[in-house]
C-alpha cells in the first residue's frame, strides 16, 4: 500500500488556535485548548485519546456541526466559525459525509433509499448501487436496517456519506460498536473509498491498532494534539489486530 | 414538607416534562368532563323541574277543544274510562290594544272557574291575586307577557273581546303550565311582548262570548294505568257532534313539545358528545403513555431489578394518568358549572317555570370524574400492561430496530412512484402504525364532524326561512276572522289601510281516514291561483291547486299510510258526520305541522254549506302599517292576527343569538379537540423520530426539509380526516335532524358546501398552529447530543 500521503498545494481543513468552552452552569469544560492542524486533500487521518479529551468536538466542528468558542477553521480556505446555520447547513449537504458510531440510518428506509435520500439532494452524486458496491453490498440493497446486521448498517453509513462525492469524509467511532472481525470489512470499505474517491477521511478510535492503516496518526490529549506522526508504512485493514 | 418517595418525585417530573401535552389531554377530557355536566345538569333541571311543577299545577294529558258543547257534556268525560279529572272551559284568542305598542298583540283568554281552583291545569300565582268573583273587568295575565311590558297588578289593558273592546285591570301575574313555552300563532319562536294569556272568571266569559252552559275547550288529567288512545277516541266520539277537532296529548301540545324537543337535544347531547371526547382522550392517554414508558424500557428494567413490584410499577405509571385526569376534572367542572348556570339563564328567558334550578348535586361530579378516570385508564391499560409485561432481563437491552415493509416503492430497479425518500420516510411511518394513524385520523375527523353538526343548523335554518316566509307563506300578515265569513268579507279586508292585496282562505277541522288509520287536521282551502301563500311540492316549487282532491304534506301521508292516487275518508268536524273519499293528489313540503291543503271551492263543495271564508292573507304596504294595526285593533271581525314579518325577524334574532353561543362553543370544542390530537401526534413522532430528524439535520438537510418528513405525516392524516369527517358530520347531522323531527316541525337536513370547507379550515387551521408550535422545537434539535445516544 502507498504511504505518501496525496501530494497537493492547499490543505482542506486550516485549524488554528481552535477551542471550545463548554459551560454548565458554574463549570467551565474547555474540550479543545488551541488546538492547530491542516489536513491534505486525499489524506486519510486516524485520531487517537483517551475518552474526554476533545476528538469529537474538534470533528464536530470540522464538520460544521459545532461552533468553536475561538480560533479559526478555513475549508478550502473559507472560514467556518463565524457561518451562519444556514451557510453550516449548505456545507454540510455539499461537502460532508458523516460516519457515526450508531451508525443513523433511516429504519423506514432500505438500504438503496438510505442512500437515495443524500444523492437526491447532492450536486454531483455517484448511483445509489454504485455507493453500496463500494462497500460491498449489492446483494442488501432492498433490505431495511433492522433486517441488516451491525457491520452492514455501518458499510451503508458508509455508502450513504459518500454518495455524494463528498470532499471529506469524517467518522466518529465507526468501530465502535463492532466485533473487530465486522470492525475490519468496515474499515476495509472506508479505506477503498478513500483510495478510489479520494475523500479526505478522518477517524476517530480508540483502538491503537487502527493508526496503521492511516496515513497521519494524531493523538489528543487534554484538547490539545499531543503528537503527530506519519505512518510510513501504512497497512491494510485486513492485516490490522486488535 | 412532604416527603415524597423516589417513584413520586420522578412522577411530578415527568409531569412537568409532560406539562404541555398534558394539558392537549386534559383539555379534552375536560371538554368531555364539561358537556357531561352541563348536558346532564340542564336535563336533569328541565326535567325535575317541569315534572314539579305540571305536579303542582296538575297539568292535563289530554286536550280537545270543540265549537260548542254543553256543559253536561263534562260527566260524560268525567265518565270515560281511565279519566281522572276533567276541566271544561271557553278559550278563545283576543287581539290585545297595548298604548305604545303600534302592532296589535294576540293572546289566548281562557276561564277559570268562579270559585276554587281548576281541576286541570292551575295557575301558579306569581304575584298579585286572580280575579274576584263577579267583578267583569279583572283578569291575571302571565308573566312572560307581563314583564315585556312591565305590567304590575292595578295595571290595566285593552282587550278585543267578541268584537267588544274591554278594559282590563290586572289582578295577578301568573305561570301556567300549558304555556311554559309561550308561542303566538303564526311564530316559530316566543315573542313575549306579542303573546300573552289571559285568565278570566267563567261566568264572564261565558257572557261575554254567549256561551252560557257551555264550552269550548276541555282538558283532563288520566289515572295511572289508563288507556290514553281509548280515552282520545271516546272523547272524540263526545265531542264531535259539536265541532270537535280531535283530541291531542302532551305529545302534541305545543309547549311541553317544545320542552321536549329542547330535552331530547339535551339527551343527544349528554350521550354523544362526551363519548366522543372521553374515547379520544383515552386514545392519546394511551398514546402519550406507550411513548413515555418505551423511553423509560430502560429504567422500568432497572426498577424491577431492584425489587420494585409489577403493583408498585402499575400503580406508578396509573397515578400519572390519573393525575392528569384530574386536571381535566377540574377544569371541566369548573367550565361545565359556569356555562350550567349561563344554560340555566337562557332558559329562564324562553321557558316560564316558577323556578329552574341548574342541578348540580355532588354525584353529577363524582359521576363526571369517575367515567373520566375509568376512560384515562382504560387508554392507558394497555401500555401499563405492557410495561407490567417486561421482564427486567429484556427491559435493560435496547428494543430492537422497527421493522418496515417496503411499500411506496423505492426500489433501484423498475417502477418507482415519484416520492422523495423524505415522503417516503413519512408515509411508511404512517403505515407502520396503522391503528394509531387510523385513530389519529378519526381523532380528527371528529372536531370536523362536530362542527358540520352543529352548523348544519344554520343552512337548514336558512333553507326553512327562506321556504316558509319566502316562498310559501309569503304574506305580511293572516287575519282570522272571528266566525267564518261570506266572500264578501275579503272585500271589506281589502279596503282595510295599507292592505295592498288580500287572499281569502278557508279552514276547516277534519277527520281523515284511511282504514284504521286516521288523524284530526285542518285542512284549509285556498283559490288555485293564489300567489300570496302557496303550497309547495318537494322540490320546493310553488303548485296549482287542483279543482279537485287533497293535497297532504309528506308525513301526514306516511302517518296515514297513503300515496297520490289513494282515496282519502274526510269527515268534516260539523257534527254532520257525513264521511266522503276525496282522491289524494299530490304531496306537499312542510316543516311546520300536519297540513292538508286543497283548492277553496272543493272544499266548500266538500261541506256543502255554501261559500265561506274563515280569514285573509294580506300583503301590506310597509309604510303604512301602523294604520292598518290600528284598524285590526278596532274591528270586531278579527278575532286574532299573526304578523309573518314580524315573526321572521323574531326568529332570525333568536336563532341568530342561540347559534351565535352554540356556534362559539362548537368551535372551541373542535379546536380544542384539534389541538389535543396533532399536538400530541406530533410531539410523539417527534420523540420517536428525533434521531432520525437530528441526523437529516447533520446531512445538511436544512430545518424546513426535515420539518417535511413530520409534517407530511400529519398532513396526510389530517387531510383525509377531512372527508372522513364530512361523512361522520353528515351522519351525525341525520342523526340530529332525525331526533328533532315531530307532528309540529322538522328540521331539513342542509349542509351546504361552505359548511364543509368552513369546518375543514377551522380543523387545518387548528392542526396547522399545533404543528408550527412542533416545528419550533425541530428547529431547537441537539444535534450532537442525538450522535451520542443509541437509539
Ligand atoms: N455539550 C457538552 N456540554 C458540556 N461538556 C461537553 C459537551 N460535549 C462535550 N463536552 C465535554 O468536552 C470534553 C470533550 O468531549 P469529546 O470531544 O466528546 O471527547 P472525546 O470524543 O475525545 O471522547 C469532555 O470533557 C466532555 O465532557
Ligand atoms: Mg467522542
Amino acid at each position: 500500500m502507498r504511504s505518501d500521503p496525496p501530494t497537493s498545494t492547499l490543505p482542506i481543513f486550516a485549524v488554528s488556535g481552535l477551542t471550545k468552552v463548554y459551560r454548565t452552569g458554574d463549570v467551565e469544560v474547555r474540550a479543545l485548548n488551541g488546538v492547530d492542524l491542516a489536513l491534505e486533500a486525499g489524506e486519510m487521518a486516524v485520531m487517537l485519546g483517551p475518552s474526554g479529551s476533545g476528538k469529537s468536538t474538534l470533528l464536530n466542528i470540522v464538520g460544521g456541526l459545532d461552533r468553536p468558542t475561538e480560533g479559526s477553521v478555513k475549508f478550502k480556505g473559507m472560514e467556518l466559525s463565524g457561518a451562519s446555520d444556514r451557510q453550516l447547513t449548505a456545507y454540510r449537504r455539499d461537502h460532508v459525509g458523516f460516519v457515526f458510531q450508531f451508525y443513523n440510518l433511516i429504519p423506514s428506509l432500505t438500504a438503496w433509499e438510505n442512500v437515495a435520500l443524500i444523492t437526491e439532494v447532492a450536486a454531483k452524486p455517484m448511483a445509489p448501487g454504485d455507493a453500496l458496491a463500494l462497500v460491498g453490498l449489492e446483494s442488501r440493497m432492498n433490505h431495511f436496517p433492522a433486517q441488516l446486521s451491525g457491520g452492514e448498517q455501518q458499510r451503508v453509513a458508509i455508502a450513504r456519506a459518500i454518495a455524494k462525492r463528498p470532499d471529506v469524509l469524517l467518522c466518529d467511532e465507526p468501530t465502535g460498536a463492532l466485533d473487530s472481525a465486522t470492525g475490519i470489512i468496515v474499515l476495509e470499505a472506508l479505506a477503498r473509498v478513500n483510495e478510489e474517491t479520494g475523500a479526505t477521511t478522518a477517524i476517530i478510535t480508540h483502538n491503537a491498532g487502527i493508526r496503521k492503516i492511516a496515513h497521519r496518526v494524531f493523538t489528543f490529549l487534554d484538547g490539545r494534539i499531543a503528537s503527530s506522526e506519519i505512518n510510513e508504512t501504512r497497512v491494510k485493514p485486513s492485516e490490522v489486530t486488535w | 414538607m412532604i416527603r415524597l418517595s423516589m417513584l413520586d418525585r420522578k412522577l411530578v417530573r415527568d409531569l412537568a416534562r409532560l406539562w404541555a401535552q398534558s394539558l392537549a389531554v386534559a383539555l379534552v377530557m375536560a371538554c368531555g368532563v364539561m358537556t357531561l355536566i352541563l348536558a346532564m345538569g340542564a336535563t336533569r333541571a328541565l326535567e325535575d323541574t317541569r315534572a314539579a311543577f305540571y305536579d303542582r299545577t296538575r297539568f292535563g294529558d289530554v286536550f280537545a277543544t270543540a265549537t260548542r258543547a254543553p256543559e253536561s257534556l263534562k260527566a260524560e268525560i268525567a265518565a270515560i274510562d281511565g279519566v281522572s279529572a276533567v276541566e271544561t272551559r271557553i278559550a278563545n284568542p283576543v287581539i290585545i290594544e297595548i298604548t305604545g305598542m303600534a302592532e296589535p298583540a294576540t293572546g289566548m283568554l281562557i276561564s277559570i272557574p268562579d270559585h276554587g281552583e281548576p281541576a286541570v291545569n292551575r295557575l301558579y300565582l306569581r304575584s298579585g291575586r286572580l280575579p274576584e268573583p263577579g267583578r267583569t273587568d279583572e283578569a291575571a295575565i302571565i308573566e312572560a307577557f307581563a314583564e315585556a311590558h312591565g305590567f304590575r297588578p292595578g295595571d290595566s289593558f285593552d282587550v278585543l273581546i267578541n268584537g267588544r273592546k274591554r278594559h282590563l285591570s290586572i289582578t295577578g301575574i301568573t305561570l301556567s303550565p300549558e304555556y311554559v313555552y309561550a308561542i303566538g300563532p303564526g311564530d316559530f319562536v316566543p315573542d313575549q311582548k306579542r303573546f300573552g294569556v289571559i285568565h278570566m272568571h267563567r261566568t264572564v266569559l261565558e257572557g261575554a262570548y254567549d256561551m252560557k252552559g257551555a264550552f269550548n275547550s276541555v282538558s283532563l288529567t288520566l289515572a295511572r294505568n289508563a288507556d290514553r288512545k281509548d280515552v282520545m277516541a271516546r272523547l272524540d266520539t263526545i265531542l264531535k257532534p259539536h265541532g270537535g277537532t280531535g283530541a291531542y296529548d302532551r305529545t302534541d301540545h305545543m309547549s311541553d313539545a317544545f320542552l321536549d324537543t329542547e330535552l331530547t337535544q339535551l339527551r343527544a347531547m349528554a350521550q354523544v358528545i362526551p363519548p366522543i371526547f372521553l374515547f379520544i382522550s383515552a386514545f392519546l392517554v394511551n398514546m402519550i403513555l406507550s411513548r413515555l414508558i418505551a423511553l423509560e424500557r430502560e429504567q422500568i428494567g432497572l426498577l424491577k431489578a431492584v425489587g420494585y413490584s409489577n403493583a408498585a410499577i402499575a400503580w406508578h405509571y396509573s397515578k400519572l394518568t390519573l393525575l392528569i385526569s384530574l386536571v381535566g376534572v377540574v377544569i371541566g367542572a369548573i367550565a361545565g358549572t359556569y356555562l350550567g348556570q349561563g344554560m340555566a339563564a337562557l332558559y329562564g328567558e324562553f321557558y316560564s317555570f316558577p323556578f329552574l334550578v341548574f342541578s348540580q348535586k355532588p354525584d353529577l361530579y363524582v359521576i363526571s370524574m369517575l367515567v373520566t378516570f375509568a376512560s384515562a385508564l382504560a387508554g392507558a391499560a394497555n401500555a401499563i400492561t405492557g410495561a407490567v409485561r417486561l421482564p427486567p432481563a429484556v427491559a435493560m437491552r435496547p428494543p430492537a430496530p422497527t421493522g418496515y415493509h417496503s411499500i411506496f416503492s423505492g426500489t433501484s430497479e423498475g417502477f418507482r412512484l415519484p416520492f422523495s425518500q423524505l415522503t417516503i420516510m413519512a408515509l411508511r411511518h404512517l403505515v407502520r402504525w396503522p391503528m394509531r394513524t387510523a385513530l389519529t385520523t378519526l381523532g380528527t375527523a371528529l372536531p370536523v364532524a362536530l362542527l358540520i353538526t352543529s352548523l348544519f343548523a344554520l343552512d337548514s335554518i336558512d333553507h326553512m326561512i327562506d321556504t316558509v316566509w319566502f316562498r310559501a307563506d309569503r304574506q305580511d300578515a293572516t287575519l282570522t276572522f272571528t266566525a267564518q265569513a261570506s266572500e264578501d268579507a275579503i272585500r271589506d279586508v281589502s279596503r282595510l289601510p295599507g292592505v295592498l292585496a288580500a287572499e281569502p282562505f278557508r279552514a276547516e277541522a277534519a277527520t281523515l281516514r284511511n282504514g284504521h288509520r286516521s288523524r284530526i287536521v285542518q285542512i284549509v282551502g285556498s283559490d288555485p291561483d293564489t300567489d300570496i301563500s302557496r303550497v309547495l311540492d318537494q322540490d320546493f316549487g310553488a303548485i296549482k291547486l287542483p279543482p279537485a282532491g287533497l293535497l297532504l304534506s309528506e308525513r301526514l301521508a306516511e302517518h296515514l299510510d297513503l300515496a297520490p292516487g289513494d282515496q282519502v275518508e274526510v269527515e268534516l268536524s260539523d257534527g254532520q258526520g257525513r264521511r266522503v273519499p276525496v282522491p289524494l293528489v299530490g304531496l306537499t313540503n312542510s316543516y311546520v305541522g300536519l297540513t292538508a291543503n286543497m283548492s277553496r271551492e272543493a272544499l266548500d263543495r266538500l261541506s256543502g254549506q255554501g261559500v265561506r271564508i274563515s280569514g285573509a292573507r294580506v300583503i301590506v304596504d310597509e309604510s303604512r302599517i301602523g294604520e292598518l294595526y290600528d284598524a285590526v285593533k278596532q274591528t270586531p271581525a278579527i278575532a286574532s292576527v299573526a304578523l309573518q314579518g314580524v315573526s321572521r325577524k323574531r326568529f332570525q334574532e333568536v336563532i341568530e343569538e342561540n347559534i351565535g353561543i352554540s356556534i362559539t362553543i362548537y368551535v372551541s370544542l373542535a379546536v380544542i379537540i384539534t389541538f389535543g390530537v396533532i399536538y400530541n401526534s406530533a410531539r410523539i413522532q417527534l420523540s420517536e423520530r428525533a434521531r432520525e430528524l437530528a441526523s437529516l439535520r447533520v446531512f445538511g438537510f436544512t430545518n424546513a426539509e426535515v420539518s417535511k418528513v413530520l409534517l407530511t405525516e400529519l398532513g396526510v392524516m389530517v387531510v383525509l380526516a377531512q372527508p372522513l369527517g364530512w361523512l361522520i358530520g353528515r351522519g351525525f347531522s341525520e342523526l340530529v335532524a332525525k331526533g328533532f323531527e315531530s307532528d309540529l316541525f322538522r328540521i331539513p337536513l342542509i349542509i351546504n358546501p361552505p359548511t364543509y370547507a368552513v369546518s375543514s379550515l377551522v380543523v387545518l387551521g387548528g392542526a396547522l398552529v399545533s404543528a408550527l408550535i412542533v416545528r419550533r422545537r425541530i428547529d431547537r434539535l441537539d444535534l450532537i447530543r442525538v450522535l451520542k445516544t443509541r437509539d
